[in-house]
C-alpha cells in the first residue's frame, strides 16, 4: 500500500486510473470476503448495495448539487438500510438457498434501476457525476482522486482487518466452521450472521460511493448479476478469508479485463475461461496457493 | 373492455408461465439431484433457440428445429456435467463461478456465430393463426406453447412416478449417498438428469423463439425468472416448478401491465414474502 502511494506520481494516466479502479473494486471484494471468506455465506447480490450507494451519489450530485459529505452519508446509509432489510430475508437461508435468495434480492435492485425510469433514467443511467471537492481541495485530477481512493481503501482494509480479528470476527469464523457448535456454545448465530451481512453491505456501499465519482456514470450494468458474480470471482481468485487476497484478486481482474479488451473483441470468451480456470486450478486463490507452498 | 383486459392478461401470463415451466423444471431437477446452481441454464435456452433457428431456416421444418435444438443442447449439458461439474461435487461457490464462466463463453460464441441482430423463428402455418372466442383473439401459437408445457409436465410426472429410472432419480434427490449405497449408479443418474434438464431448457428456447424471438441477452433475461420459479416452488420439486411457473408468469404479466415502473418489484417482492413464510419454497423440503 505504501508502495502504491510512492509510485503513484510516476505513473502515466492510464495505469493510474486502472489502479484507482482496482482500489475501489478492492473495497467491494474485501467487503464480500467478510461474508464469503470469514462467515461462509456466498452472497450473489453484492452489486445491489454497491449500486444503491452509487445511484444515491449520482442522483444527489447531479440533480441536487449535494457535496461529497452529504452524498457519501446518503450512499452509505442507503446501502446499509438495503442490506439490513435484505439480511432479514436472506439470513434464514443456508447454502444454496442463500445463494439463490441473494441473487433474487440483487435482481430487485437491478429491476428497479432498469425499470423505475422516472427516478433512475432506466437504461440510460445517470451521467455527468463530477469529481468532488474535499474541503478546498479538488479531487478532479487523476492523482488526487487516486490518493483519495487509496486512503479510503486503506481505511476499509484497516477497519475490516480489526473486525475479523475482534471477538466478533472470531465468532464469524467459528460459525463458518460449525454453526451448531457455536449455537451450543451460546453464541447468537443469527445475530452474528446478520451483523456481518449489514457491515459487509455498508462497506460495499462505500465502494459504490467512490465508484460513482470515479466513473462519472451509474447505470443498470453496475447493479447487474454479472457485477455481483465478478466480485465473487475476485474473492475466489485472490483467496477467500484472507482480506488482502480479494483486494489482489480485484487488481488482477481489473488489469486483465482492460488488457485483454485492448487486444481482442472476444474478451468475454477469455473471461469465461478465467472463471473456469480459477476454479479448476486455483481453488484456494492466489494467496491460498502461496501460503500452501510455504507450509 | 375491463373483463377483456383481465382475460387476455391472464392468458398471456399463463403462456409465459408455460414457457418458464420448460426452463425451470430442468433447473429444478438438476438442482434436486446434483445440488448444482446452474448459472448456464439460460444459455441452454438461448443456444437452443439459435440452433433451432438455423435448422428451421435450412430445412424449413419446425419439427426438425425442435429436435435438433433439444438434442444438441442435451449433448452440451452432458459434456459439461461429465467433464467439468462432476469434479466440483459439494462446492456451491465453485459450481456457480464455473457455470458463470460457461455462460460467458456461450454468450460470446453465440454473438460470434449469429451476430447481434434479433431473429424470429418461422412458425408453421398450422400454428400461426388466431382463435376468436367471445370477441377476444387468442394466438394459436401461445395455445401450442401451453400444450407443450402440459405434455412435458405429464411426461415428467410419468417418468418420475411410474418408471424404474424415475424411482432411481427420486432416490438420488432424497439422499444421494444412500441411493449410491443401495446400488443405484448416482453419477449416471446425474448425467441423465443434466442432459434432460438442458434439453428441456433448449426446448423452451426453440418454442420461445417462435413468439419472443432470439436475441443476445435472452439468456440473462430468462435466468432470474427461472430462479424465482424454483425458489418459490421449492428446489427439486416438480409440482413446485409447475405452481411456481404459473405464479411467476401471472405476476410478471400483471406487474408489467399494471405497474410498469415497478415491474420487477412486483415479481420479487411476493417471492420474498413467500420465502419469509416458507424458507424452502411452497413444495420444497429442508
Amino acid at each position: 500500500m505504501a508502495g502504491l502511494a510512492i509510485v503513484g506520481p510516476f505513473l502515466p494516466a492510464y495505469p493510474l486510473t486502472l489502479l484507482t479502479q482496482a482500489l475501489i473494486l478492492g473495497i467491494l471484494a474485501m467487503s464480500l470476503d467478510v461474508l464469503l471468506g470469514y462467515t461462509g455465506l456466498p452472497s450473489l447480490g453484492h452489486a445491489g448495495y454497491f449500486g444503491v450507494a452509487a445511484y444515491a451519489v449520482a442522483l444527489l450530485a447531479t440533480e441536487r448539487q449535494v457535496g461529497l459529505l452529504g452524498c457519501a452519508a446518503a450512499g452509505l446509509a442507503l446501502a446499509t438500510v438495503t442490506a439490513a432489510v435484505f439480511g432479514i430475508i436472506a439470513i434464514r437461508a443456508r447454502g444454496t438457498y442463500f445463494l439463490m435468495i441473494t441473487l433474487a434480492l440483487g435482481m430487485v435492485v437491478w429491476g428497479l434501476a432498469f425499470r423505475w425510469v422516472s427516478l433512475t433514467k432506466g437504461d440510460n443511467g445517470v451521467a455527468g457525476v463530477a469529481r468532488p471537492e474535499l474541503g478546498t481541495l479538488s479531487l478532479s485530477a487523476p492523482l488526487p482522486f487516486f490518493y483519495f481512493s487509496l486512503v479510503c481503501a486503506g481505511a476499509a482494509f484497516a477497519l475490516l482487518g480489526l473486525l475479523v480479528v475482534s471477538p466478533f470476527g472470531l465468532g464469524l469464523k467459528g460459525i463458518r466452521g460449525s454453526e451448531s457448535r457455536m449455537e451450543a456454545l451460546g453464541y447468537n448465530v443469527w445475530l452474528h450472521k446478520y451483523l456481518a451481512f449489514v457491515i459487509s453491505g455498508a462497506f460495499a456501499g462505500a465502494a459504490g460511493v467512490l465508484w460513482a465519482y470515479y466513473n462519472g456514470f451509474v447505470g443498470p450494468t453496475d447493479v447487474q448479476l454479472l457485477t455481483s458474480v465478478e466480485a465473487l470471482l475476485m474473492v475466489a481468485l485472490g483467496g477467500p478469508g484472507t482480506l488482502v487476497g480479494p483486494a489482489i484478486g480485484a487488481g488482477l481482474i481489473v488489469f486483465l479485463k482492460n488488457f485483454v479488451s485492448v487486444y481482442t473483441k472476444r474478451w468475454l470468451l477469455i473471461l469465461g475461461a478465467v472463471y473456469i480456470g480459477v476454479i479448476l486450478f486455483a481453488p484456494h486463490g492466489v494467496v491460498g496457493a502461496l501460503r500452501g507452498r510455504r507450509r | 373492455m375491463r373483463s377483456d383486459f383481465w382475460i387476455l392478461q391472464t392468458f398471456n401470463g399463463l403462456t409465459y408461465g408455460a414457457l418458464l415451466f420448460l426452463l425451470a423444471s430442468g433447473l429444478s431437477l438438476i438442482f434436486g439431484v446434483m445440488r448444482v446452481v446452474n448459472m448456464a441454464h439460460g444459455s441452454y435456452f438461448l443456444l437452443g433457440g439459435y440452433i433451432g433457428l438455423t435448422v428451421a431456416l435450412r430445412t424449413k421444418s419446425f419439427a426438425m428445429a425442435l429436435v435438433a435444438g433439444t438434442v444438441a443442447i442435451a449433448l452440451v449439458g452432458i459434456a459439461m456435467e461429465r467433464l467439468f461439474l462432476r469434479r466440483l461435487r459439494g462446492q456451491e461457490l465453485g459450481q456457480v463461478l464455473m457455470t458463470v464462466g460457461f455462460s460467458l463463453i456461450f454468450q460470446d460464441l453465440a454473438l460470434l456465430i449469429w451476430g447481434g441482430d434479433p431473429y424470429n423463428l418461422p412458425v408453421p402455418a398450422a400454428l400461426s393463426g388466431a382463435l376468436r372466442l367471445g370477441g377476444i383473439t387468442f394466438p394459436i401459437y401461445r395455445i401450442f406453447i401451453m400444450g407443450v408445457a402440459v405434455a412435458v409436465g405429464l411426461g415428467l410426472w410419468l417418468l418420475l412416478d411410474w418408471t424404474r429410472m424415475g424411482a432411481m432419480i427420486r432416490a438420488a434427490v432424497d439422499d444421494g449417498e444412500m441411493a449410491q449405497g443401495v446400488g443405484i449408479n448416482v453419477p449416471r443418474i446425474s448425467l441423465v438428469v443434466f442432459g434432460l434438464g438442458a434439453a428441456l431448457a433448449a426446448l423452451g428456447g426453440v418454442v420461445g423463439a417462435g413468439f419472443l424471438g432470439v436475441y443476445p441477452g435472452a439468456d440473462s433475461e430468462v435466468l432470474p425468472y427461472a430462479f424465482v420459479v424454483v425458489i418459490v416452488g421449492g428446489l427439486g420439486s416438480l409440482p413446485g416448478a409447475m405452481a411456481g411457473s404459473l405464479i411467476v408468469g401471472l405476476l410478471d404479466n400483471f406487474g408489467k401491465a399494471l405497474f410498469p415502473e415497478l415491474a420487477y418489484f412486483t415479481l420479487f417482492a411476493p417471492m420474498a414474502v413467500i420465502l419469509a413464510l416458507r424458507p424452502t419454497g411452497l413444495f420444497g423440503r429442508a
